[in-house]
């Protein structure tokens, strides 16, 4: 379970001065569940998730994942979530197994757990004809499966996606989907960040909308197009941030 | 603290840096060939080069001398010289290397040396070039050797004998063994490779495991890890430490066995006399208190090099934060080569320029106990310092993901 309270993040430009990337945000994301934050870029989408991943402390507020509070026991929070970005590249120079060892190490596994575990993750993604392929001479879908296995090398309750499609072609981001999908199956707590509102209404049980840090909107698809009298995603999206993203820009 | 951490942090990294060529070949390959190739390889250039312009018979020019014929005909005869015809442009024929040198014998020189008379001869050369000064020594060589046959003919014939002109002998005789006087000559120069070797060799993995890492995209990877910033920034360090040490035990290590091979074929014997003095050894001693001295060095550099590769967003941009401070340890190493410069309470605090003196002062075996532990306990200190702030500097996420 993730629960957010009032979490803000606020950066320090010397151009732009002070910025305020999340302001006072808070939501509550149930295990067995998708919480998907739908916002443009630049809207606080990654800093939140940076946030609740603890790569980034929280300015003001805080949030609490599976129990443990992300500004006072960071370390255990990580041992319970599981990462995935656009940005979370592989060592290139490690192979495929051996990328996905060393996060196992650093979850503390022990070996003879760790060997199973990654056996039995590389079987279910269909990963070890490359398993000893240096990450640099992998492909794009062979990178993702390898990322995918990285984050769920200790089984986290918890796993946070952010834009884990961007930049991906068809195949290689449905099989992202598929995993997010499975994840949920499993039970698993799951937060993702995207400003795609296809893979919103395909997966998510509960959408916040975020525009300028704030979390405008927020319910089930079904709820949002109730209460903003739209069937288009993509319509009612535009009405909730259009005032502040104008704002924004012009800013 | 877990060091089970900081263990599994270092050796991914370590794995890694095995297979990056630029970190193998900056810290393997350099300190393995730059040392034969700077002892053995440069004394034997030197050598061929001084050998190769001692047999030239080097072409002179006599410019006046028409009244002094024995002389002229002197310097013809003389097998050692071959005089050419004069020419206006002498000068430029010593520029360029035409000519050796010129030598200008005075009006009435030769009735003037009859005469007892005092007169000069002026040798012209072009000065720097090995090739003229070697010519302007064999002109000289004649007109020394003739000076002393008129003087001996003056003395006879005033009965005077010739140790009159000459009541006592100076001489000078060394008493420093051959280590100590091969390491007063080369030892600022081993203590500025090894210091530089120290620093190059952690260079690049430290700009790999930070600034690249940021580049590559896999600091994001890492930081979403359990283990704390604490844990994988000791981590990389101990990697950057152990390259920056592989490196200087490499160096000093070469640096003896090239030694011992130029001593084994006696290759300064061959180059004269003077060379020959400059016996090298660098024994077992030697070696390893300029290893446990360059530690806490190693430590410094890592550290520093950690901390300012980790400000840069890329590779590159690394690469060019990276570059002063090369300068700022060249030139205290440097300076410690300069003639005159020796250790003192003072100098044994300057960063750099203490460690670079004290190599100086333990390949010639010379062990001052009250500098060693101030420059060991001061260099530890700045050491401390600066591995605090490369640990500081990975728990500021404006660092981290400055943009």
């Amino acid at each position: 379970m993730i629960e957010t309270r009032g979490l803000t993040k606020v950066f320090r430009d010397k151009k732009r001065g002070e910025i305020r990337a999340v302001d006072n945000v808070s939501f509550v994301c149930k295990p067995g569940q998708i919480y998907g934050l739908l916002g443009a870029n630049g809207a606080g989408k990654t800093t939140t998730l940076r946030m609740l991943a603890t790569i980034l402390e929280p300015t003001d507020g805080t949030a609490v994942v599976c129990g443990h509070d992300v500004v006072d026991d960071p370390q255990k929070v990580r041992t319970n979530v599981g990462f995935l970005s656009a940005a979370t590249a592989l060592y290139p120079r490690l192979t495929a197994q051996e990328m996905v060892e060393y996060f196992g190490r650093l979850n503390g596994l022990d070996d003879s757990i760790l060997k199973k575990r990654v056996d039995d993750i590389f079987r279910r993604l269909d990963m070890d004809s490359f398993r000893d392929r240096r990450c640099d001479k992998l492909s794009t879908g062979m990178k993702q499966k390898t990322s995918i296995a990285r984050t769920l090398i200790h089984d986290p309750q918890v796993m946070i996606f952010d834009e884990p499609t961007i930049g991906l072609d068809i195949m290689t981001a449905r099989t992202i989907i598929g995993f997010i999908r499975e994840c949920r199956e499993r039970g698993k707590t799951v937060i993702f960040s995207t400003h795609v509102m296809s893979e919103v209404e395909k997966l998510c049980d509960t959408i916040g909308i975020i525009q300028s840090g704030k979390l405008l909107a927020e319910g089930s698809l079904e709820e949002l197009r109730a209460r903003h009298s739209e069937a288009d995603l993509e319509e009612i999206f535009v009405k909730i941030v259009a005032p502040l993203y104008v704002e924004q820009e012009a800013n | 603290m877990s060091l089970r951490n900081v263990g599994i942090v270092y050796r991914k990294e370590l794995r890694e840096a095995l297979r990056d060529r630029r970190t193998l070949i900056s810290t393997l390959i350099v300190p393995l060939i730059l040392f034969p190739l700077l002892t053995a390889g440069f004394a034997a250039l030197a050598i061929s080069l001084v050998g190769k312009a001692k047999e030239e018979v080097p072409r002179i020019m006599i410019l006046g001398g028409q009244d002094s014929p024995r002389f002229v005909e002197g310097l013809h005869k003389n097998d050692k010289i071959v005089v050419v015809p004069l020419a206006g442009n002498w000068k430029d024929q010593i520029i360029d290397k035409d000519i050796r040198a010129a030598v200008e014998i005075p009006p009435g020189f030769q009735s003037d040396v009859a005469q007892q008379k005092p007169t000069a001869l002026k040798i012209y050369i072009y000065r720097g070039d090995m090739k003229s000064s070697f010519g302007a020594d064999r002109v000289q060589d004649y007109f020394k050797t003739y000076s002393d046959t008129v003087v001996k003919e003056r003395l006879a014939a005033k009965n005077v004998p010739d140790s009159a002109l000459k009541p006592f002998d100076v001489k000078q005789e060394n008493v420093a063994p051959p280590e100590k006087v091969g390491g007063a000559t080369f030892g600022g120069l081993i203590g500025y490779m090894v210091i530089l070797l120290c620093l190059t060799g952690g260079m690049y993995p430290a700009m790999d495991l930070t600034a690249g890492e940021k580049e590559r995209g896999t600091m994001e990877t890492i930081l979403s890890s359990p283990v704390s910033r604490v844990h994988l920034v000791l981590g990389k360090f101990f990697l950057v430490l152990s390259a920056s040490l592989v490196t200087a035990a490499l160096s000093v290590t070469s640096m003896g066995v090239s030694f011992w091979a130029v001593e084994h074929f006696h290759a300064f014997d061959k180059a004269g006399s003077d060379a020959a003095e400059l016996q090298l050894s660098l024994g077992p001693g030697s070696v390893v208190s300029v290893f446990v001295m360059v530690l806490p060095l190693a430590v410094l550099f890592s550290a520093a090099l950690m901390t300012i590769s980790l400000f840069a967003k890329s590779y590159k941009e690394a690469q060019s934060y990276v570059t002063p401070l090369m300068m700022v340890v060249i030139l205290p190493a440097v300076a410690a080569m300069l003639p005159g410069v020796e250790l003192t309470s003072k100098l044994a605090l300057v960063p750099i320029l203490n460690m670079s003196l004290l190599c100086k002062e333990l390949v010639t075996g010379t062990y001052h106990w009250n500098y060693i532990a101030i420059i060991f306990s001061s260099t530890c200190v700045y050491a401390a310092v600066a591995l605090f702030f490369a640990v500081k500097m990975f728990q500021r996420e404006d660092v981290l993901f400055r943009s």
